[in-house]
């Protein structure tokens, strides 16, 4: 049975939903799910986080607003994941798949709020390849309507990733946090993304557990 | 209270006004000619909304084209969403084409629009018999000679901006003000064009309530933003093309423009392509020299 709270945050026309799956004290731990996913009802087994643990439904997911007809970007997704630090300030992140590529562009946008961020695997996590392929116009599934929003789901799964905008944001990464490692890979999935990350300073590769441990010892 | 008619010489308002629904948003078409003419397709750029087409539009009508433009969403009299992106405005496109006719029509783009309905000819060459692109052709121009890192910087400052804006959003409304002041407003984004010419699209480009004029277009949409685009991207639906191609590029620099350079799309040109350069014409080519680019659009239509 799940007890989580869950309180709302107004992004634009998009009401979030920000769900409290854990209580305490503390910076809290911020879940990013994955593309078609949702915030879990209950902490991820083999998770542990000795202060808070936050989830937040983007955008056309979970409990949160289902706009009418698309116009998805990881970008606006980014607003969406920053418009809860503006709620609650400092956070460690976790992100999952398309959740852990947000998380990335979160932690390089806002460095000095984003103490940590753990990529793990999950929906999403290989987007669009390094650069678009041939142009195409894309449409839902036709008559499925709801959360996840179909629009999202064909939309969010081809947005390009080129390496030096991953590098740019690494940079940012490593010019404003104050951690020797501030990101850590967990992944069985290596899309060039996680490559270009995998290839530079900054980056550790532990197993999430021992990762979170880490970063739950950062004041 | 001031007058809600402007005269401007040579612009007429639309013949006909129209819904076509996309994706469950409401997009305002409009059409000036005869309704039985063949038709052309034209696509406004960002920030701007199809009525700045009233004086270049009748003069491709008085040659003989039903031409059919819209408002992009968020823009003018479209509906407002709760997002905007590049498929959405592609799925949009091609609801209006789907409205107009089911076979190949000429399109006619500027700026964003011309990238959008280059894009849209790559993807459907089977809805496309001719492409014009009215500067409308991205290309690294003004980024060419920045080092990386000024790059850098400048994506971390648009991104911060970016999510200070998105932080500010919920209940924002348009400034309002009189018919001149929005005139001047806009004079900033247009330095080239006249005070007549910018009075005349307050009017049909705002509305009126007790506290003055406000641009129709949502207020919370901002110039710029971030992502991991590149214009050379946006090029690469040229060389593929195989339809007749008109290119129109104005060479006078100015802010809403990419900074173009015939050299920079050389490489990029279809087989079958005219490339015009207009001198001292800045990026608004049909609305500084309606006329002339009207002349153009038609002689290489016919």
């Amino acid at each position: 049975m799940s007890d989580r709270r869950t309180t709302w945050i107004q992004h634009n026309r998009v009401r979030l939903a920000l769900h409290e799956l854990q209580s305490g004290t503390g910076r809290p731990l911020l879940l990013l799910h994955g593309l078609g996913e949702a915030t879990p009802e209950l902490v991820p087994a083999g998770l542990r986080w000795p202060g808070p643990v936050l989830g937040l439904d983007f955008t056309g997911h979970g409990e949160s607003t289902v706009p009418t007809g698309g116009g998805y970007t990881a970008e606006i997704l980014v607003a969406d994941a920053d418009a809860v630090l503006a709620r609650v300030g400092s956070v460690t992140l976790v992100g999952r798949g398309l959740g852990a590529y947000i998380g990335l562009l979160v932690t390089g946008a806002r460095p000095e709020l984003v103490r940590g961020l753990a990529i793990t695997d999950g929906a999403g996590l290989v987007g669009g390849g390094t650069e678009p392929g041939s142009p195409s116009i894309v449409y839902p599934e036709p008559g499925r309507t709801g959360s996840p929003d179909p629009y999202a789901l064909v939309e969010l799964s081809r947005d390009p990733r080129p390496e030096s905008y991953v590098q740019n944001f690494m940079d940012f990464i490593l010019d404003g946090s104050e951690l020797e490692e501030p990101v850590n890979i967990d992944t069985s999935l290596r899309p060039p993304w996680i490559e270009t990350l995998l290839g530079g300073p900054g980056v550790s590769r532990d197993p999430l557990a021992v990762a979170l441990d880490r970063f739950a010892a950062i004041p | 209270m001031e007058d809600d008619e402007v005269e401007f010489p040579g612009a007429r308002r639309p013949d006909r006004r129209r819904w076509v629904d996309s994706g469950g948003v409401r997009l305002a078409v409009v059409e000036w000619g005869d309704q039985d003419a063949p038709p052309v397709v034209v696509a406004h750029g960002g920030f701007d909304f199809a009525e700045t087409l009233d004086v270049f539009a009748p003069l491709l009508a008085d040659a003989g084209w039903r031409v059919v433009s819209w408002d992009q969403r968020g823009h003018g009299d479209s509906d407002r969403a709760a997002l905007y992106s590049w498929d959405a405005d592609l799925r949009d496109a091609v609801a209006v084409l789907d409205s107009v006719t089911e076979g190949p029509v000429p399109v006619v783009g500027h700026s964003k629009g011309g990238s959008l309905l280059m894009y849209l000819a790559g993807a459907m060459p089977h809805r496309v018999s001719a492409l014009v692109n009215l500067d409308g052709l991205p290309s690294w121009g003004r980024m060419s000679d920045v080092a990386d890192r000024e790059r850098s910087r400048t994506l971390r400052r648009e991104i911060g901006s970016w999510l200070e804006h998105r932080r500010t959003l919920v209940g924002r409304e348009r400034k309002p003000g009189s018919i001149d002041e929005l005139a001047r407003r806009r004079g900033r984004m247009n330095p080239r064009l006249s005070v007549e010419w910018l009075r005349y699209l307050v009017t049909v480009g705002a509305t009126r309530s007790e506290d003055g004029w406000r641009w129709k277009i949502d207020p919370t949409m901002r110039l710029g933003g971030f992502g991991p685009f590149h214009p050379e991207w946006a090029l690469r639906h040229l060389p593929g093309l195989d339809v007749p191609f008109l290119g129109v590029l104005g060479l006078e620099q100015e802010v809403m423009g990419w900074g173009t350079r015939p050299e920079h799309v050389a490489g990029f040109l279809p087989r079958d392509h005219r490339f015009e350069t207009l001198e001292g014409v800045g990026h608004f080519v049909h609305v500084e020299q309606p006329q002339r680019v009207a002349d153009l659009v038609t002689g290489f239509l016919s």
